[in-house]
């Protein structure tokens, strides 16, 4: 089996692989919000980036090459992972302790895996459009990330169409499909896998709110990193 | 040994990260072996007396005293510090900054429920609220901070004893909380 270095660590892979899955494989955890096994990856939260040569990739969209020098864990690219969630806090409005998702949100795992402290960054205090128009999910724009796990879901899980991304830049926010614009009308469903796996507390499946007390929330116990390297390898041996 | 010097305050804030420093239980008796108190509501001390080597700063800044108070404990702690949701990000208070202040008040004291002889507050002794509520760091220079809301009762003992023993008080992963 090919091979190439993750910091000094050996680390195999199969052809086609990228960098990320091969580290994830191998049980070595590389912080992301847009990545997720069962959809093509997105390249767009950048907190995977490591850099080859010197050169910036995101590892979930670069291929694994043989004997590659992939570096990682370094000073640089770990202040450069903290400044990335802090900024992504700042961006929206994430006030964790009045949040449905606290304690099973992804990003707020992912602060806490990356010993986010601080916000460093001004807040912006963003106003969107919340949408409660549905009476099994809500949609809390300033708690999007645009990382569009959700439009990628809806679209090769659930078999719909719910979601995209409109505007630009700083104005980029999540459109709904239907014909109000809201999601009531539209074919979103509570179960759908675009609800279940957004990373942050912005879609969520109405009435399920704060049914798991504090310390038995799903990154209370264990941290993200190693609930997400148990699952990945699991689904590895499966689809092996 | 000369003690370290502390002054704590509680801002647009709910107490509570004072009451999880209270927390400590019977370690508060070991705190003090350490430090002294200067300003803070668990004396009841209303002004900073002197420079102080740590300042506590618990919740955002919501008004003008708050802004206040703030620059009084920067001006006068060496260290300052960044107590708690609040301070750091404007926490709860801050789900205000999405709506006008005028409506804010109006809601709170014209159209609220049960309200009598409806008037919005404007006594000169009262301070005039900020349009937005802010973290602490869009106003000062902040040293550390210690997030929680409130931060554990673990979190300060971690925090305060690593830093007045002049090392590195960044806080292992299991104790950092936003909640």
């Amino acid at each position: 089996m090919p091979t190439f270095y993750l910091d000094d660590s050996e680390i195999p892979f199969t052809d086609g692989e990228t960098i990320l899955e091969a580290a994830m494989s191998a049980g070595r955890y590389i912080p992301h919000l847009c990545w997720r096994p069962e959809l093509e990856p997105h390249s767009s939260c950048r907190l995977c980036t490591v850099t080859i040569n010197g050169r910036p990739f995101s590892s979930c969209t670069q291929p694994a090459l043989k004997g590659q020098k992939v570096e990682c864990d370094t000073p640089a690219l770990l202040a450069m992972r903290r400044a990335v969630i802090q900024m992504l806090f700042v961006e929206g409005n994430h006030h964790c302790p009045c949040c449905e998702k606290s304690g099973a949100c992804k990003l707020q795992a992912t602060a806490y895996l990356l010993g986010m402290q601080d916000s460093h960054f001004h807040h912006r205090f963003p106003v969107r459009m919340r949408d409660l128009s549905h009476e099994g999910v809500s949609l809390d724009r300033d708690r999007c990330i645009r990382c569009e796990i959700c439009v990628r879901a809806s679209r090769a899980l659930d078999g719909k169409n719910v979601f995209a991304i409109h505007g630009r830049g700083i104005e980029s926010n999540l459109a709904v499909n239907s014909p109000s614009g809201l999601l009531k009308g539209s074919a979103i469903s509570p179960d759908d896998a675009a609800v279940r796996l957004c990373p942050t507390g912005a879609l969520i499946a109405k009435g399920r709110g704060f049914e798991s007390p504090i310390g038995l929330r799903a990154y209370d116990r264990e941290p993200l990193s190693s609930i997400e390297l148990r699952e990945y390898q699991a689904r590895r041996a499966v689809h092996d | 040994m000369t003690k370290a010097t502390v002054a704590t305050c509680s801002l647009a804030g709910c107490f509570g990260c004072h009451m999880s420093l209270l927390d400590i239980d019977e370690k508060l008796l070991d705190l003090l072996q350490l430090v002294e108190f200067d300003r803070s509501p668990i004396n009841d001390i209303k002004h900073i007396s002197r420079p102080v080597d740590v300042g506590l700063v618990e919740g955002g800044v919501c008004n003008a005293e708050n802004v206040h108070v703030l620059q009084e404990f920067r001006r006068m702690c060496k260290v300052l510090v960044a107590v708690g949701e609040c301070a750091n990000t404007g926490g709860v208070p801050s789900m205000r900054n999405g709506v006008s202040l005028k409506r804010c008040l109006e809601q709170s004291f014209i159209r609220g429920l049960g309200i009598e002889g409806a008037q919005i507050p404007d006594d000169p002794e009262l301070p005039l609220l900020l349009n937005r509520v802010r973290p602490l760091h869009h106003i000062v220079k902040v040293d550390y901070f210690l997030p929680g809301c409130p931060p554990s009762a673990d979190a300060f003992w971690r925090f305060l004893t690593e830093l007045l023993a002049g090392r590195d008080p960044a806080l292992p992963r299991e104790l950092i909380r936003f909640d």
